[in-house]
């Protein structure tokens, strides 16, 4: 199933050599990229909306107030300041991290902005609502996916790197890194990169991401004291819940802009409704992708 | 492609403003009622799922002498303001009394002194707060088990609500959240009012002042609002569940709870009642305060705070 590709003539007869439509992304697929991407927004906004009330991180199994890895603070100064010490070091960071002017119009004590958490206002209990609600339809979007895509063979296809992409592997970097995507045959499979990546954040990033959230949890504690261990402590996982998270957001920015510059309508166009055009290789090189009308 | 400048403006355009609305949005979906409920469907499945996964004698981890924490964070009221309170603490509480009454057969009193007499249980656990931050204190202190067994339940016993000496002004909380600060120093990372929800027009729930809880149940009641919490009998007859009166071998400090507080471990900090007065059995929370089953509950956290 998975490998087959249903393709169809492009409606223009004219394009017919040099276009050809590919069906990219089955129901399942889309539906669930989709839901995964609300969720990981809520997620995000809610969870930093939690961080802010208490705006530090630790390591090991307790807070060490007096020396955190990293903490948020609004001076006594008038106007107060927004410090943010990592590692030791201040920074000052005055209406964006430690001190922000919320929807009053007042500066206040706040770790990040109004504007980037979920509710805007300071609410640790509605960002905790927000927050396990969308964590389960995370989970059980998660786990439709992956099932469907071990079932459909979907997932080893999209994943998994075939020999020959290792092989070239280092000749892929450098395509990626000038920005030269893959035209023809190659743009039907997924880069060694782009696998790689997806390879680490469905099975590396996203499960560490749970079982971390996991790990904050008193009765998870209690139920797997392994989840400790794992982390070194309940104040370590916290700080690899928000580094790993950190991580996330790294990756949807990296993959938006990509899909803003590989052919912005072609990929919406396939995650929305599955059809992808590919474009038959030509030189010189045309922006691939955009389909000109 | 001459288009393209323009069509990337609106497209930034456009992207700003859905972001925009889609904040707003958002808040006003958080606000309305049967979102609110939609969401909580998402803790309803945390205790649910957890309930599931604990035996009934699962133990939270303990730890060792050497974990302890050197300053364990006081939250939320850290001196009582009631006279009564006040009264029975200048006396080093040899007046004090906890009641254990509700839907028993045998209610009783029992001095300080006489729990102290009582078999004790001693544990080093972690208290992990809402806000996120954690410390370790070793507690000593009477298991509930035994008190409850003493009054001997009625069968319609179904929580333990935990009355509470300190009456919750300018919007502080207990334990486990609420504002960090008091005499001692706020630490980097001050936690400040995070436990106190503001509302969206940015108008701050904290205003009143005195004795009076700055709530509406305060004045609906008219009477001051004091700190409650309630479990139900899975965790009031856990191995774990104590009223402690020690902490880290010496009394218990007044800014962690004195004379009697409750250690419910494989809950969040804002379970853990201090300056508790009287127990009480009940069949539901329908008639305590707003009738959530706690001071917090009331406020919108979850009963359940196991997460």
């Amino acid at each position: 199933m998975a490998r087959t590709y249903l393709t169809r003539s492009a409606p223009e007869t004219g394009e017919v050599e040099r276009r050809r439509w590919m069906f990219r992304h089955p129901l399942v697929i889309r539906v669930t990229h989709w839901v995964n991407a609300i969720c990981l927004l809520v997620l995000l906004m809610s969870g930093l909306q939690i961080f802010n009330a208490h705006p530090a991180l630790y390591w090991g199994k307790v807070s060490t107030f007096d020396a955190p890895l990293m903490a948020m603070t609004q001076t006594e100064d008038d106007p107060p300041k927004g410090m943010t010490t990592v590692f030791g070091h201040g920074f000052d960071t005055t209406g964006w991290l430690g001190s922000s002017v919320g929807s009053d119009g007042e500066a206040a004590d706040r770790g990040f902005p109004a504007w980037t958490t979920l509710p805007s206002n300071q609410d640790l209990t509605g960002g905790r609502s927000w927050h396990f609600f969308f964590a389960w339809a995370f989970v059980l979007n998660g786990i439709a996916y992956l099932l469907y895509g071990l079932v459909s063979g979907q997932l080893r296809f999209r994943v998994i790197p075939s020999r020959d992409q290792i092989r070239h592997f280092g000749a892929s970097i450098w395509e990626h890194l000038t920005l030269r995507f893959p035209q023809g045959d190659e743009a039907k499979r997924y880069n060694v990169i782009q696998k790689l990546t997806y390879l680490i954040v469905l099975f590396v990033l996203l499960p560490v991401q749970v079982l971390a959230g996991l790990a904050m949890s008193p009765a998870m504690n209690a139920a797997f004291p392994f989840l400790l261990t794992l982390f070194d402590g309940r104040q370590s996982a916290r700080t690899v819940h928000f580094v790993v998270a950190s991580l996330l957001v790294l990756f949807v920015v990296v993959h938006v802009a990509l899909v803003l510059l590989s052919g912005f309508r072609n990929n919406m166009r396939g995650m929305l409704t599955g059809w992808f055009v590919i474009e038959r290789k030509v030189e010189p090189a045309v922006p691939a992708g955009e389909p000109r009308a | 492609m001459s288009r393209s400048p323009n069509r990337r403006a609106l497209l930034v355009g456009a992207s700003a403003t859905a972001a925009a609305a889609m904040l707003g949005g958002c808040d006003r979906l958080g606000n309305a009622e049967w979102f609110r409920r939609t969401l909580k469907t998402g803790e309803d499945a945390n205790m649910f799922v957890q309930r599931l996964l604990l035996g009934e004698a699962t133990l939270a981890p303990e730890y060792a002498e050497a974990d302890i924490s050197p300053w364990f964070k006081p939250n939320g009221t850290e001196d009582p303001p009631d006279r009564d309170y006040k009264a029975l603490a200048k006396a080093k509480f040899a007046k004090y009394h906890l009641v254990v009454d509700g839907l028993v057969e045998a209610p009783f009193k029992l001095s300080l002194g006489e729990l102290r007499k009582l078999p004790a249980r001693t544990q080093i656990t972690r208290h992990d707060c809402v806000e996120g931050w954690s410390a370790i204190g070793k507690w000593t202190g009477v298991p509930l088990t035994d008190l409850l067994s003493r009054a001997k339940l009625k069968p319609e016993a179904r929580y333990v609500v935990f009355h509470c000496a300190d009456t919750m002004d300018q919007g502080n909380s207990l334990e486990g959240g609420g504002d960090g600060e008091g005499t001692d120093e706020v630490p980097a990372g001050n936690a400040n009012p995070s436990m106190t929800k503001q509302s969206g027009s940015g108008e701050s729930r904290k205003d009143s002042g005195g004795q009076q809880a700055s709530e509406d149940t305060a004045a609906s009641g008219g009477s001051p609002v004091r700190y409650y919490e309630s479990i139900d009998l899975v965790d009031a007859f856990h191995p774990q569940t104590i009223l402690a009166y020690d902490m880290n071998g010496q009394a218990l400090p007044i800014s962690n709870g004195a004379p009697l507080r409750l250690r419910v471990e494989r809950n969040l900090g804002y379970k853990q009642a201090k300056y508790v007065m009287r127990i009480e059995v009940v069949e539901s929370f329908a008639n305590l305060g707003d009738g959530k089953g706690g001071y917090w509950e009331d406020q919108g956290y979850a009963w359940y705070a196991g997460i």
